[in-house]
């Protein structure tokens, strides 16, 4: 399983903190986001942001990043602290 | 449709986290408040060699782009944030002859007037700490994970990055 997590306006969109994704239905960041989509219209919708930002166990990366079981995935807004 | 398996986790959790990198720099993720006096004695206690002392604290103001503000909500990536401000006060230290570093953000609910971030960089002479302060602030605005949720008389937005941020942070590169 590939640990999928959610952060500040992306969290609140789609209602929950974070989901769990097959390792069989997604070897990259994007196939992730592809199969969360999958969920209904809002989430395909609100996955599809191209402002959204990803990082895999706690390291930025693009779309064509490779994932694998046990992995942390996080899509969040860009951010805006200090 | 694929198999899925949703398993819906909870909101992150507000806890204090006290990250120490070494002897010399300290990364705090707290809900608490902090005194900035008390901060200023940690990074001069036992510090004879260092001449300068520089530090930020930013507020929660009571105005943003015309509206009034009535207060945040501040949200991070736990363990995350740590890692990528550690990295950033590495490569200030790298860049620049500094001693101590201190670096607090505050996470959760915050009123109008209270302090939500304190950067403290100690160094022999203060071009050093001048530098090297405005440097890990303005990287902790653009790559650290925190987001901000304003209150306004208009109601709860999650505020929007700006690009003045981003560009600041690239001037360093030039």
């Amino acid at each position: 399983m590939i640990k999928v997590i959610f952060f500040a306006a992306l969290r609140e969109q789609l209602g929950c903190g974070g989901a769990e994704v097959s390792a069989n239905n997604a070897s990259t960041v994007t196939q992730v986001k592809d199969a969360l989509g999958e969920k209904d219209a809002d989430w395909k919708n609100y996955l599809a942001n191209n402002s959204l930002l990803c990082a895999v166990n706690h390291q930025m990366v693009q779309g064509d990043f490779s994932v694998k079981s046990g992995d942390e995935v996080a899509f969040f807004p860009p951010v805006t602290g200090g | 449709m694929k198999s899925l398996s949703f398993l819906l986790l909870p909101v992150v959790k507000l806890v204090k986290i006290d990250t120490t990198i070494n002897k010399y720099a300290e990364i705090s993720i707290q809900v608490e408040d902090f005194d900035h006096g008390f901060e200023v004695n940690l990074l001069e206690n036992d510090n004879v060699e260092d001449g300068a002392v520089v530090t930020f604290s930013g507020r929660v103001r009571n105005n943003n782009l015309g509206l009034k503000v009535k207060g945040l909500f501040l949200e991070h990536y736990p363990d995350m944030t740590e890692k990528l401000l550690a990295e950033i006060i590495e490569t200030a230290k790298q860049r620049w002859n500094i001693g101590r570093v201190k670096v607090i953000h505050r996470i959760g609910q915050l009123a109008i007037g209270e302090q939500i971030v304190f950067v403290g960089v100690t160094s022999k002479h203060r071009q050093d700490a001048f530098a090297a302060n405005e440097f890990i602030m303005d990287f902790l605005k653009v790559k650290a994970p925190f987001w901000k949720k304003e209150l306004t008389e208009l109601g709860e937005s999650w505020l929007a990055a700006k690009t003045s941020d981003k560009e600041k942070a690239q001037a360093w590169s030039k």
